[in-house]
C-alpha cells in the first residue's frame, strides 16, 4: 500500500480502543483470501442473464485502480424484462400474492441467515468494490444488513390494517396491500445496507422490486440475488440490474409498468427522478438524497466525546455518508481547544488499504469523486477558510484523501453548503443558541443534525428547532434498523427504517360494507 | 366395549387443511410410540433440581393407565427459588435487562428453530403425555408453537411506546417497560402451545417467567426448558416449576413478589387466582378460562361444511378445547339433515391408539376428567336429551371415549350450560336469526362462537350480536399467533396473542421533560 500513514493501533486510537481493537482481531474472521467473483450477470427471474445489447462494464478497485470484472450493462430493454418478471411474480393470484405474510417474513428470515453465513466473503468483496475497511463493513455493513433484514422479516405478519367505527349502517376496515412493482436505485456509499434498506421493507409489504445497484459496485448486490434464489424467494420477486444511471436508472423512474420508485443518492438526481414519475405514471416516489448535517457542540459538552463524534461523524466512510455532520458548529468558548483536538485526531487517522486492520479510511470510490473532493478543498483554501491539516490526494495509486480540516469557516463558502462527500470537516464558531439554530437550518437539506450537551434544556430546544429528519444527542450516526431515517426539505421525501419504512410500501385500501344494522 | 373402529378415513388432509398446515401426511414421520424422557426435575436458574421437599408424583400415558415416571413435584418452598431465580434475571444492570430488544428477539427464534429442530420428539413426548393424535401434535400443534415463537420475537424490537403532544412546556413520552416476574399458569390440552403462548410476549416484552405446568402434561414443558438453556437464555429467565394447582399454583399466584399472573385453565380455578391476587399483592392478572362457545348453522349454510366444520369444532382435541363448539344451533328447515349428516360423521370418527396415524381421536386426559365426562353423558340422558350416537367408554384401558351426539338438547339442561370438555356434542334447534342471537349469548361464558351462512348481513348481524372474544364466519378453530384470544364475561380477561398479547406483559411508564419552550 501507499500510504504514509499507516501506524500501529497503540499509536493510532486510545489504549481502550487499541485493546479492544486488538482482542477483536483474535477473534474475528479475516477477509477470504483470494476471494472469487461469482456473479456477473444480471438477476431476472431468478435466472442469470447477458445484458439484450452484449454490453458490459468494468468494475475497479478503488484501493487500486485496477479493474476487478466486467458486468453485464442492463439498459432499457432489460429493464422492461425484469420489470415484465416482476409485474408476473405481482399477479393477483401468484405463488407470491398468495403466500402466508408469515412466510415472507420466513424468506427473509432465512435470507438474514445466508447474508450472516456468507459475512466475512460479502465483506471481503464489499472491501475490495467499494475500498471500505474490512473490519468496519464486517461490524457496521453486514451487521446492519442482516439487522435490517431480519427487523423486517419480523414485520411481516404484524402490517395492520384496522376496523373503523364509520358513522352509518357500514362496516369499514383496512387493509395494506403492496404497491406492486418496486423500482429501486441504490447507492455506492453502502452497497449491501442500502439493498438490504430497500428489499426488506418492500419484501415484508409482499412488493416485488427491480433493483438497481450503483454501477460502482455492482458484485455485492448481485451476491445478494444468488441468497435471494437460494432463500427460495418465487421467481421474479427480486430483480437486480446493474447499470448506469442515465440509462437503466432513467428506464425505471420513467417505466409505466413500475409503482413505485425508491432512490437514495444524490439530490440533483433526486429531481430528475422526481420529474420522471411526474411525466410518466405518477409512480410513488421516495428519496433519501443529500445532506449539508449541522453537528452542534456547546461549551458544557464533554469535549473527549464531541471531538471523536464529530471526528468519526464526518470521516467515517471516508466522508462518503449522506448523514455526514459536515458543518460543525463550536460555541465560542471552546472552538480554539476544539479545532486543536479535531486536527489532532485527524492527523492520527490512519489512511491504508482496506485490507490493513489498522486502517481507519480507505479510499474514496472513485477518481471522479477524488477530483471532486479535492476541487472542493481547493474551493475551501481560496475561498479563505484556514486548511488545518491535510488537504492533498495520497499515495502513487488508488483515490485516496488526507483527512482534512478547515477551521474558520463563513456559512455562505461552498465548503460550508454544498456537499463534499469526502473526508473534510468544517469547524464554525457560534455564540448564542438562537444563532446557532438560525444558522444551522439555513440550508437546503435537512437529513440529520447532533447536539453536544450535557444540559437537557439545551438539547430539548436543538432537537426541537433542528429542521432535520434524523436529531442526535451525544452521539452521532446513532443508526439502527428500528428508528426511522430520512430527510426534511430537499435531503428527500418519505422515511425509511422502522414502522415508517413499511408506509412506503403500502397502499391502504377502504374497504366499506353496507350492513343492516350497526352496534358498538 | 371394544368400540376402537379402525376406518380408512380423510383423517390426514383434514387436520391440514383445517389447521393451514405445510405438512402433507406423506411427509410425517413414523414415531417412536416409546419416546426416552430426558428431563423430569424442576427447571430453575437454567439449572434441574430436585423438589425441597424431594417428592414427586406419577404422570400417566392416558392411552393406557400406565406411569411413564415420576416427576419432581414443585411446592411453595421451589416457587420461593424460582421466584427469586426470577427477580435477580430481573433486576436493573443485569444481562437480560441490559439486552438489545433485538437479541430478545433473535433468543425467542433460536428457540423456535430448536423447537422445528426436534419437532418429531417433541410430537412423541406430547402425544404419550397427553394422549393426542400423534398426527395432530406433529403437524398441528408443534409448528402452531413454532409460528407462536418467532410470532413473537418479531415483536421484541417492535413494540413502541409514544411521544405525546401533551398541553403545556413539557416534552413527553412513553415507554413499554416489562412487567417484572410473571407466574404463569397453564393447562394440560395444549402443553406444548400454551406454553409457546405464554413465553412467546412475556419473553418478547423482556419479562422473567415462573411457569407452572399442568401436572398432567409436564414433560414437553421441561423438554423445552432444555432448549430454553440451549439457545442462550440467561438464568432465571425462565424457570419452569410441575406441580399441583393447590400447592404450587397457588404459591404462584399469593406470592408478594409475583408480578403479574397468567393462568389458562377452569373459570373455577380463575376465580380463585383473581381472588389471590387480591389477598396478596395485587398482581395483575390475565385468565383465559372455560367457555360454552355457540356455533350457528343459518338454513342457507353450505351443509358439508357446516357439518363437518361443526364436527371439528366439537370433537378436535377429543373435546377438549376451551373454544369448543359445544352449544350447535341448527336451523329448524335444516335440523333433521344436519343431525343425520353429523350422527353420520361422528359413527365414522377414528378413536384408538394416538399413535396410529389413522387415530382421529385418542383418550381423555386422564380418569378424573373421564369420569367427568361420562357423568355429563348421563346427566343429558337423565334430562331428557336424545342421545343419537356414542354414550359410552370406546376401549377396555386407558381414557377412552365414544363420539356422543345428543339431540333435542334444551338451553336449560345441564350439558347445554356446563363445559363437559370431551366428546360430546349438543344439537339445538332454532328459528329465527334474533332469537338465536338471545340464545347464543344467554351464558356466563364468551369465549368463541361461529356462524355458517352464504349471507353477507347475516353473518355481520351474528359477528356484531354475539359477545364473544373470537367470532368465526363459515370456519371454525381458526387460530394465527398474529390473531388475538380471549374472552368476554366469565370466559377470562385480557388477549393473549397478536399485538395485543404484547399489553398484558407490559407497564407504561409516561416520562415528562419541562422544556423552555414548546414547539409543534
Amino acid at each position: 500500500m501507499t500510504s504514509s500513514k499507516i501506524e500501529l493501533p497503540g499509536e493510532v486510537k486510545t489504549d481502550a480502543d487499541a485493546a479492544a481493537l486488538m482482542a477483536s482481531l483474535q477473534l474475528m474472521p479475516s477477509p477470504v483470501p483470494n476471494a472469487d467473483i461469482k456473479y456477473t450477470k444480471i438477476f431476472i427471474n431468478n435466472e442469470w442473464q447477458d445484458s439484450v445489447s452484449g454490453k458490459t462494464f468494468p468494475v475497479y478497485n478503488p484501493a487500486s485502480g485496477e479493474q476487478i470484472c466486467e458486468v453485464q450493462e442492463a439498459e432499457k430493454a432489460d429493464v422492461d424484462k425484469a420489470v415484465q418478471a416482476a409485474r408476473l411474480a405481482f399477479t393477483l393470484g401468484s405463488v407470491w400474492r398468495r403466500m402466508d405474510a408469515s412466510e415472507r417474513g420466513r424468506l427473509l428470515a432465512k435470507l438474514a441467515d445466508l447474508v450472516e453465513r456468507d459475512s466475512a466473503y460479502l465483506a471481503t468483496i464489499e472491501s475490495m468494490d467499494s475500498g471500505k475497511p474490512f473490519l468496519p463493513t464486517l461490524f457496521v455493513d453486514l451487521q446492519g444488513t442482516i439487522k435490517t433484514l431480519r427487523y423486517y422479516a419480523g414485520y411481516a405478519d404484524k402490517i395492520h390494517g384496522t376496523s373503523i367505527p364509520m358513522d352509518g349502517d357500514y362496516l369499514t376496515f383496512t387493509r395494506h396491500e403492496p404497491i406492486g412493482v418496486c423500482g429501486q436505485i441504490i447507492p455506492w456509499n453502502f452497497p449491501l445496507m442500502m439493498t438490504a434498506w430497500k428489499l426488506g421493507p418492500a419484501l415484508a409489504c409482499g412488493n416485488t422490486v427491480v433493483l438497481k445497484p450503483a454501477e460502482q459496485t455492482p458484485l455485492t448486490c448481485l451476491y445478494i440475488g444468488s441468497l435471494v434464489k437460494e432463500a427460495g424467494f418465487p421467481p421474479g420477486v427480486v430483480n437486480i440490474l446493474p447499470g448506469f444511471g442515465p440509462t437503466a436508472g432513467a428506464a425505471i423512474a420513467s417505466h409505466m409498468g413500475i409503482d413505485k420508485v425508491a432512490f437514495t443518492g444524490s439530490t440533483e438526481v433526486g429531481k430528475l427522478i422526481q420529474e420522471a414519475a411526474g411525466k410518466s405514471n405518477l409512480k410513488r416516489v421516495t428519496l433519501e438524497l443529500g445532506g449539508k448535517n449541522p453537528n452542534i457542540i456547546f461549551a458544557d459538552a464533554d469535549l473527549d466525546l464531541a471531538v471523536e463524534q464529530a471526528h468519526q461523524g464526518v470521516f467515517f466512510n471516508a466522508g462518503q455518508c449522506c448523514t455526514a455532520g459536515s458543518r460543525i458548529f463550536v460555541e465560542e468558548p471552546i472552538y480554539e481547544e476544539f479545532v486543536r483536538r479535531s486536527v489532532e485526531r485527524a492527523k492520527r487517522r490512519t489512511v491504508g488499504s482496506p485490507f490493513d486492520p489498522t486502517t481507519e479510511q480507505g479510499p474514496q470510490i472513485s477518481q471522479e469523486q477524488q477530483s471532486r473532493v479535492l476541487e472542493f478543498i481547493q474551493s475551501g483554501i481560496s475561498e479563505g477558510a484556514r486548511l488545518e491539516c491535510g488537504g492533498k490526494a495520497l499515495g502513487l495509486k488508488g483515490f485516496f484523501i488526507e483527512p482534512t480540516v478547515f477551521s474558520n469557516v463563513k456559512d455562505d463558502m461552498r465548503i460550508a453548503k454544498e456537499e463534499i462527500f469526502g473526508p473534510v470537516q468544517q469547524i464554525m464558531k457560534f455564540k448564542t443558541i438562537d444563532e446557532v439554530i438560525e444558522r444551522a437550518n439555513n440550508t437546503e437539506y435537512g437529513l440529520v443534525a447532533a447536539v453536544f450537551t450535557r444540559d437537557i434544556t439545551k438539547a430539548m430546544t436543538i432537537s426541537t428547532a433542528m429542521q432535520a429528519g434524523t436529531v442526535w444527542i451525544n452521539c452521532f450516526n446513532a443508526l439502527s434498523t428500528q428508528c426511522p431515517f430520512g430527510g426534511y426539505k430537499m435531503s428527500g421525501n418519505g422515511r425509511e427504517l422502522g414502522d415508517c419504512g413499511l408506509k412506503e410500501y403500502s397502499e391502504v385500501k377502504t374497504i366499506t360494507i353496507k350492513i343492516s344494522v350497526k352496534n358498538s | 366395549s371394544t368400540m376402537l373402529r379402525i376406518v380408512l378415513s380423510r383423517t390426514l388432509p383434514r387436520i391440514s387443511g383445517i389447521s393451514n398446515c405445510q405438512y402433507s401426511a406423506a411427509a410425517i414421520p413414523v414415531p417412536n410410540a416409546q419416546p426416552e424422557v430426558h428431563y423430569n426435575k424442576l427447571f430453575i436458574n437454567n439449572e434441574w433440581q430436585d423438589a425441597v421437599s424431594k417428592r414427586s408424583f406419577p404422570t400417566i400415558n392416558p392411552a393406557t393407565g400406565e406411569v411413564i415416571c415420576q416427576v419432581a413435584e414443585a411446592d411453595k418452598a421451589d416457587v420461593d427459588k424460582a421466584v427469586k431465580a426470577a427477580r435477580e434475571a430481573f433486576r436493573f444492570g443485569s444481562p437480560w435487562r441490559r439486552m438489545d430488544a433485538s437479541d430478545r428477539g433473535l433468543l425467542l427464534s433460536r428457540l423456535a428453530d430448536a423447537i422445528e429442530r426436534d419437532t418429531a420428539y417433541l410430537a412423541e413426548l406430547e402425544t404419550l403425555d397427553n394422549g393426542k393424535p400423534y398426527a395432530v401434535s406433529y403437524s398441528v400443534d408443534v409448528p402452531m408453537v413454532v409460528k407462536c415463537l418467532r410470532y413473537y420475537a418479531g415483536w421484541a424490537d417492535k413494540w413502541e411506546g409514544k411521544t405525546i403532544p401533551i398541553d403545556g412546556d413539557f416534552f413527553c413520552y412513553t415507554r413499554h417497560e416489562p412487567i417484572g416476574v410473571c407466574g404463569q399458569i397453564i393447562p394440560w390440552n395444549f402443553p406444548l402451545l400454551m406454553q409457546a403462548w405464554k413465553l412467546g410476549p412475556a419473553l418478547a416484552t423482556g419479562n422473567t417467567v415462573v411457569m407452572k405446568v399442568a401436572e398432567q402434561t409436564p414433560l414437553t414443558a421441561l423438554y423445552v426448558a432444555s432448549l430454553i438453556k440451549e439457545v442462550g437464555f440467561p438464568p432465571g429467565v425462565v424457570n419452569i416449576l410441575p406441580g399441583m394447582g393447590p400447592s404450587a399454583g397457588s404459591a404462584i399466584t399469593s406470592h408478594m413478589d409475583v408480578d403479574k399472573v397468567a393462568f389458562t385453565g377452569s373459570t373455577e380455578v380463575g376465580h380463585l387466582i383473581q381472588q389471590a391476587s387480591g389477598s396478596s399483592n395485587l398482581k395483575k392478572v390475565t385468565l383465559e378460562l372455560g367457555g360454552k362457545s355457540p356455533n350457528i348453522i343459518m338454513s342457507d349454510a353450505n351443509m358439508a361444511e357446516a357439518v363437518e366444520q361443526s364436527h371439528f369444532a366439537l370433537f378436535f382435541n377429543q373435546g377438549q378445547c376451551c373454544c369448543a363448539g359445544s352449544r350447535t344451533y341448527v336451523q329448524d328447515t335444516i335440523y333433521d339433515e344436519f343431525m343425520e349428516r353429523s350422527v353420520e360423521r361422528a359413527k365414522s370418527r377414528v378413536v384408538g391408539d394416538p399413535f396410529n396415524m389413522k387415530t382421529e381421536q385418542g383418550p381423555q386426559v386422564d380418569e378424573e376428567q373421564f369420569k367427568k365426562i361420562l357423568g355429563y353423558i348421563s346427566s343429558g340422558k337423565r334430562e331428557g336429551a336424545k342421545l343419537m350416537c356414542g354414550g359410552g367408554v370406546a376401549a377396555d384401558r386407558g381414557y377412552f371415549i365414544q363420539p356422543t351426539i345428543f339431540g333435542d338438547v334444551q338451553d336449560g339442561m345441564t350439558i347445554a350450560r356446563e363445559e363437559i370438555f370431551g366428546p360430546v356434542m349438543q344439537i339445538l334447534k332454532f328459528k329465527t336469526l334474533e332469537e338465536v342471537v338471545e340464545r347464543a349469548n344467554d351464558t356466563k361464558y364468551g369465549l368463541a362462537a361461529a356462524v355458517f351462512t352464504k349471507d353477507i348481513d347475516k353473518a355481520h348481524y351474528i359477528s356484531s350480536g354475539l359477545r364473544a372474544g373470537t367470532v368465526w364466519i363459515n370456519c371454525y378453530d381458526v387460530f394465527g399467533a398474529q390473531a388475538p384470544f380471549g374472552g368476554y364475561k366469565y370466559s377470562g380477561n385480557g388477549r393473549e396473542l397478536g399485538e395485543y398479547g404484547l399489553d398484558n406483559y407490559t407497564e407504561v411508564k409516561t416520562v415528562t421533560i419541562k422544556v423552555p419552550q414548546k414547539n409543534s
